[in-house]
């Protein structure tokens, strides 16, 4: 298997970082270097519109575009950033390395069987980062600087053999080795304007006129020197947080830059092989404690659309005390997935597949204790002869004596007419007594004769007299 | 004289001819009783679509009717949902009736808005093998059968809901409806609705004594 890499270019990630919070409708653009020198890094489309490049001073772009937003570059932000889009980028392959402030190189040779064709991994990459805001270049070379070159220079090209790569580089031009302005204007004063004809040069002549850097460089793009390259490794917990362009009081608003974090989260628990059972959503605010939701799951999922479902029903039922400029997620301890266990003879009907998932979103929205298992307690007492258990835990046991199906919270006190029991009418008690005495040793001893009567209507009633006091009748459950 | 085009329009299954039983592709769970299961289409409970149980009054017998299926689908690992019931599912009762209670789940929703969305979301999920609802007098409106009734046939659940009597006269978009009445030892079922047959008479059921 021959290493391919994947470069991904990320020319306009100094803003990304900022800007893919949310849709942005008005020119925008970074700003590098410090105090007066400031000058324009990168900016986006609508300001390329007006007239902006890089490299111009502040003032002059504010001249071509009043309303353009400058936001000082971050490398804190852009270093995060990329170690999340690193780590989601592992759900490709598991030798990504990162090329600080502009992007990452990915090594697919071996990923091919999984993803087939390089395309299919190409286009997945792209659409991924398009769903996390993020528009890349991509290119593909046998060797890593190969590609990164190819990439940066915009040519989207998909060099799988070696020896295709030459005449891939050769075309590339001088700007591709960033070289100092002077070296560049020496070499094309020298009509070598591109890396074909550096490549034609002699190789001792070569290093001695312009150093051996650049030698080394050319070789490891064409894979004649070896290029190591730093493997990124994923954090033992996932946290990102994405900045917000604007500050937004609106929840639902909110929900656009949480599902991108969410698209992280996934990519990177598919790297590391594992599911989250816990994810916790913040949102700062400036002048208040900041907002804080935690979904926790009964099971450890990857899901990132379950994920965001469950979210969405906590955040509706949040209120925002103030603005937010900022939104993080942070998983808790990663956990390895539960295996799909089927049963060995389960038909064809599935076997209640996703009820994990149904009970956790009943229990965001009517909470946790809402839904209960039902078990069986040895006591004669019947009240007590019941219990709930965690939904999924309710046990079995034998029972000897026949019960009524539904069972009142409080025994309801009866009209009693003559001595007899009175429910919409006075009730023949026909079956029973059945003596329950029990519970001698606490506050809730019972002593009853239990009937199973028929009531006017024709409903079927367990009533009981109390011993102690004679002549009080109570309907304790309904033989439904 | 027959006419090819004809016949074969009528062969449609969306067309029903008043008076020919539908040959009832549908999926069903036998009911347990020989006498409800003859004269229910498919031979059995509808799965993928709401029934209503209408019971005269309270405790004839209307959840026994259901036992002998609830038994066998949670003896085969299906969930039970009970969404809301009015009183408290006895264990002891249930377990003599032959559930598997580790397979019973019972939510309590505050408000009846949320009862029915649980319902909705149970049945749509197709996690559950039955889903019963008690909703509470007046609700759901027609539009919330509806989405109960789509909700049961997306997810193909067994949705049972449990109504007074008088909506009887209200229309339901319901697979199947049965009213009870109280026999001694039993409970009389008359099918107001169901698919492909008209109203039946009363059938009378037998449970075996307590």
């Amino acid at each position: 298997m021959n290493t391919l890499w994947l470069a991904v270019f990320l020319p306009a990630f100094s803003l990304e970082v900022f800007s893919r919070g949310a849709a942005v409708a008005r020119p925008m653009a970074v700003a590098g270097g410090r105090g007066g020198s400031r000058n324009i890094w990168t900016r986006n489309a609508m300001a390329e519109d007006c007239g902006i490049r890089i490299g111009m001073g502040i003032a002059a772009a504010h001249a071509l575009a009043p309303d353009l937003r400058v936001l000082q570059r971050n490398g804190e932000m852009e270093r995060r950033a990329l170690g999340n889009l690193a780590a989601w980028a592992g759900r490709f392959t598991s030798q990504v390395s990162m090329v600080a402030g502009q992007g990452l190189l990915l090594e697919i040779g071996g990923s091919r069987r999984l993803f087939g064709a390089v395309e299919n991994i190409c286009g997945r990459v792209r659409k991924g980062l398009v769903g996390l805001g993020y528009a890349g270049r991509l290119a593909v070379a046998p060797t890593a600087a190969g590609a990164w070159f190819l990439a940066r220079e915009g040519r989207e090209a998909l060099v799988t053999d070696i020896s295709d790569l030459y005449a891939g580089l050769a075309v590339l031009p001088l700007s591709t080795l960033e070289l100092s302005r002077s070296k560049q204007e020496e070499m094309e004063g020298m009509g070598l304007y591109c890396l074909g004809d550096l490549l034609k040069l002699d190789r001792g002549g070569f290093a001695r006129r312009f150093g051996k850097e650049i030698l080394l460089s050319l070789d490891r793009a064409l894979g004649k020197a070896p290029d190591p390259r730093a493997p990124y490794v994923p954090p033992a917990t996932f946290t990102g947080r994405i900045a917000l362009p604007a500050e937004v009081a609106d929840m639902e608003a909110l929900l656009f830059p949480l599902h991108r974090l969410l698209r992280e989260l996934g990519g990177y628990l598919h790297a590391v092989s594992g599911g989250v059972q816990r994810i916790q959503v913040t949102f700062p605010h400036s002048h208040h404690p900041a907002t804080r939701i935690t979904v926790e799951l009964m099971v450890p999922t990857r899901d990132t659309a379950h994920l965001l479902t469950l979210s969405r029903e906590r955040l509706d039922r949040t209120e925002l005390p103030a603005t937010v400029t900022q939104v993080e997620l942070a998983s808790g301890e990663i956990l390895p997935l539960a295996p799909r266990t089927e049963g060995l003879f389960s038909g064809g009907d599935q076997a209640g597949e996703g009820w994990e998932q149904l009970l956790e979103r009943l229990g965001v929205r009517l909470g946790a204790g809402a839904i209960r298992g039902i078990c069986p307690v040895e006591d004669h007492r019947p009240e007590r002869a019941w219990g709930s258990a965690k939904a999924g835990g309710g046990a079995g046991g034998r029972v000897r004596v026949s019960r009524p199906l539904w069972l009142l919270e409080e025994p309801k006190a009866l009209k009693s007419v003559g001595g007899r029991p009175c429910f919409h009418g006075v009730l023949e008690l026909t079956q029973g007594p059945e003596r329950i005495e029990h519970g001698w040793w606490d506050d809730q001893d019972v002593a009853r004769d239990y009937y199973v009567v028929e009531g006017p209507s024709g409903a079927w009633l367990w009533v009981f007299g109390d011993r102690r006091r004679p002549g009080r009748w109570f309907l304790h459950g309904i033989y439904a | 004289m027959r006419n090819e085009a004809l016949d074969e329009l009528l062969r449609h299954p969306a067309i029903w001819r008043a008076g020919s039983p539908l040959a009832a592709p549908h999926k069903t769970l036998a009911t347990g009783f020989p006498v409800l299961d003859e004269a229910l289409p498919g031979g059995g409970w509808p799965v993928g679509a709401l029934t209503e149980i209408l019971p005269a009054a309270e405790g004839i017998g209307e959840l026994r009717l259901l036992m002998p299926a609830l038994a066998r689908l949670s003896g085969e690992g299906r969930w039970i949902m009970w969404i809301s019931p009015p009183y408290i599912p006895y264990a002891p009762a249930l377990i003599h009736q032959g559930l598997d209670l580790s397979r019973v789940l019972w939510v309590r929703a505050g408000a009846e808005a949320d009862s029915l969305w649980a319902g909705e979301q149970a049945l749509r999920s197709g996690a559950c093998g039955a889903v019963l609802l008690w909703p509470r007098a007046g609700a759901p409106d027609e539009r919330g059968l509806r989405r109960l009734q789509l909700a049961a046939e997306d997810g193909k659940s067994w949705g049972v809901l449990f109504r007074a009597p008088e909506t009887a006269r209200r229309h339901s978009p319901a697979a199947l409806r049965l009213s009870l009445e109280p026999l001694w030892r039993g409970v009389s079922a008359r099918i107001r609705k169901c698919r492909g047959r008209g109203p039946s008479g009363p059938l009378p059921i037998h449970f075996s004594p307590l």
